[in-house]
């Protein structure tokens, strides 16, 4: 914790920011903050590393996905830009601004409904192809099951979820199927992080 | 002429400090002066938040205020599987099988996201954040709201504070540890029988001139549950100067491994005069050798009571972390102890990885004060007979000194500062997550085994493992 930091000057493209990512100029100093406490070696970006260094995260069996979905691909770090617009996926949706029409030159909120799924869906589709093999579900199970089952529960496990999700039997799970398969999730809620005031 | 004026000004200065510092604390009685000077530093402080709060106003402009609650809103932790059934709950109500459902990924992508943007853990190892300005450079977030009358108070503030404060201060220490040095010496030559009586006098007389020598203002609490002969006094751990602290009002047998330079001659000197346990550091390891001398120390009931912190590492004195159990398994009464600094005359937390001993000292010599409080804590044992073993003793005693001095209680290890997260933890969580899935699944089989047709009752009742 400096004297320098926190200050709105420091922020680079505060004002485009805020709109782009819909939050607030205090939400934006606070997560400065943050983003500045994790670059441990003052380097102005986030590496592999300092993600690492966050405990409950490296207990977390899908940590190293969650870290990665930050990195766009090719790069090996991450700017404060890039830093939020990753977390304002996780904004709660505001109900009423995602109604208001679609005139076709808005783009979609960071944190609307489709944009939340998406974010969830490169979770699985690690390889960006735009659909899930099963061998992505697989990697996935394991990595949240690891050694608590067997081999062939791994597999039958994903056999089911690929049968009921996939609806046009080509084996695998595209965006459009993931979304229909959880249609009546509470995502808004769910894939939501409240920020304080 | 000149010199002249030098030379009255030194002795005056000596007198002074002879007369209002070193001999109280020789004798063990109070002017008060330190706790005027508390409150008035208080005073200006709040005066010092209000004209910025005024300057930021002026300029419509939001003051920079550290949420000591963290920046978002987390959920009362309800369990993995509460949380997994809520996600799913809204997705499908009619089944009555749960399996593996592809939302299942949120509830372990949002709680990721969170310890991102806020964990328990590393915010512990770096100095506490504070609601209103000390008039400190080093806790001051708000450059640019500070009006000319503020500046000239911070600047007054820093003349006081490295022109007069700490060569005073730095001159008590010199004093302190030079007797503490000697005292063993002196102490020799007396009588035997009065040895431990005269050692007594002279250690309590140097810890407080320490004391002094750091304007450490102290409120004891509950003094009579004071540690005793013949048990360990537990403390959190949140800086080297916890030993003064607590050294000041009563006398410690140290533990500790055996330094080189100015550090070992200070230990070796200590021992002359009471009983401490140093380490060499091979022998640190050796956990047997460590609790065979610990033990033998209590079992000795002239000794005096051992002085332990259990976390190992400093914290940054808003929570308690993971006790070792090591003086746990002693098996002798556990005094505990719970010290809460007041961070507004100067953060005393000692973080190891950007500053060193000496720049510390420095850093806490030129702060307004140390103001703390000490609670002690009636005495608790290990219950035995109600299979309590050394760890979860450790929790209770942590859960007591967490409670007394508000601090957030933890399970996290402190050694977290520098070594990354056991796999164990994630293995934790995959199993709780996998009872979910597959502890359900064998329900399953167990219901088409036993194949009546008729529907055996819900899935939740019949594992007697789920659940915590």
């Amino acid at each position: 914790m400096g004297s320098s930091s926190s200050n709105m000057d420091h922020i680079p493209d505060a004002q485009h920011l805020m709109q782009e990512t819909g939050f607030s100029a205090a939400h934006l100093v606070r997560l400065y903050e943050r983003f500045d406490f994790l670059d441990k070696d003052d380097r102005g970006e986030l590496r592999l590393d300092d993600f690492e260094a966050v405990s409950e995260l490296a207990m977390n069996p899908i940590g190293d996905r969650i870290i990665r979905a930050f990195f766009s691909p090719g790069r090996e770090t991450v700017d404060f830009p890039s830093f939020v617009r990753i977390l304002a996926h996780f904004r709660p949706t505001d109900t009423n601004r995602t109604r208001n029409g679609r005139n076709g030159a808005q783009p979609e909120p960071a944190n609307s409904r489709t944009n939340k799924l998406k974010f969830a869906f490169q979770l699985y589709d690690q390889d960006r192809d735009g659909k899930i093999s099963r061998e992505e579900l697989l990697q996935v199970l394991r990595a949240m099951l690891e050694m608590q089952v067997t081999e062939e529960q791994l597999q039958s496990i994903a056999e089911r979820a690929i049968q009921e999700a996939d609806l046009d039997l080509d084996d695998t799970i595209s965006f459009d199927e993931f979304k229909k398969s959880l249609e009546k999730v509470d995502i808004e809620h769910k894939m939501s992080i409240r920020f304080l005031e | 002429m000149f010199l002249l004026c030098l030379g009255i000004s030194i002795t005056v200065w000596f007198t002074l400090l002879f007369v209002f510092i070193i001999m109280p604390a020789v004798l063990g009685v109070s002017f008060g002066i330190r706790s005027f000077y508390m409150r008035t530093l208080l005073k200006i402080f709040e005066w010092a938040t209000l004209r910025m709060e005024l300057g930021a106003k002026e300029k419509n402009q939001e003051l920079y205020k550290p949420y000591t609650n963290g920046i978002i809103a987390k959920e009362p932790p309800s369990s993995l599987q509460q949380e997994i059934q809520e996600l799913r709950g809204s997705a499908n109500s009619l089944r009555s099988e749960p399996e593996f459902e592809m939302a299942d990924i949120f509830y372990f992508c949002r709680r990721g996201v969170e310890s991102i943007v806020d964990d328990e853990v590393t915010k512990r190892f770096s100095a506490q954040e504070l609601k209103s300005w000390n008039l400190l450079t080093r806790s001051n977030y708000n450059f640019r709201h500070i009006s000319l009358r503020l500046t000239v108070l911070w600047g007054l503030g820093i003349l006081i504070r490295y022109g007069v404060l700490l060569p005073l201060r730095v001159t008590l220490a010199v004093t302190g540890i030079c007797l503490l040095l000697r005292g063993g010496v002196t102490v020799v030559l007396y009588v035997f029988r009065l040895r431990s009586y005269l050692s007594e006098k002279v250690h309590l007389m140097c810890y407080r001139i320490c004391v002094r020598a750091l304007t450490a203002i102290i409120t004891y609490h509950n003094r009579e549950n004071k540690p005793k002969n013949g048990g360990i006094c537990v403390a959190n751990h949140t800086t080297p100067i916890d030993v003064i602290i607590l050294a000041n009002d009563g006398c410690y047998s140290l533990v500790g491994q055996v330094h080189g330079g100015l550090m070992g001659m200070v230990q070796r000197a200590m021992v002359k005069s009471s009983s401490h346990i140093w380490f060499e550091r091979s022998e640190v390891k050796d956990r047997h050798l460590v609790a065979k001398r610990l033990g033998d120390h209590v079992a000795d009931k002239t000794k005096q009571p051992i002085l332990v912190f259990p976390e190992g590492t400093c914290i940054n004195n808003t929570s308690v972390m993971m006790f070792k159990k090591g003086s746990f398994e002693i098996g002798c009464t556990v005094y505990p102890v719970a010290i809460k600094y007041d961070p507004r005359f100067g953060d005393a937390f000692w973080n190891s990885s950007k500053f060193g001993m000496v720049s510390y000292l420095l850093r806490m010599m030129s702060s307004w004060a140390i103001v703390c409080s000490v609670w002690y804590l009636p005495p608790m044992n290990r219950e035995v007979k109600e299979g309590e073993d050394a760890v979860q003793f450790a929790n209770r005693v942590k859960a007591a000194i967490a409670a007394q001095g508000g601090l957030v209680d933890l399970i996290w290890d402190g050694g977290l500062k520098r070594a990354k997260v056991k796999d164990v933890f994630k293995e934790e969580q995959q199993k709780l997550y996998s009872k979910v899935l597959v502890g359900d699944s064998e329900d399953q089989m167990e219901d088409k085994r036993s194949e009546d047709g008729t529907p055996e009752g819900d899935e939740s009742s019949k594992d007697p493992a789920e659940g915590q």
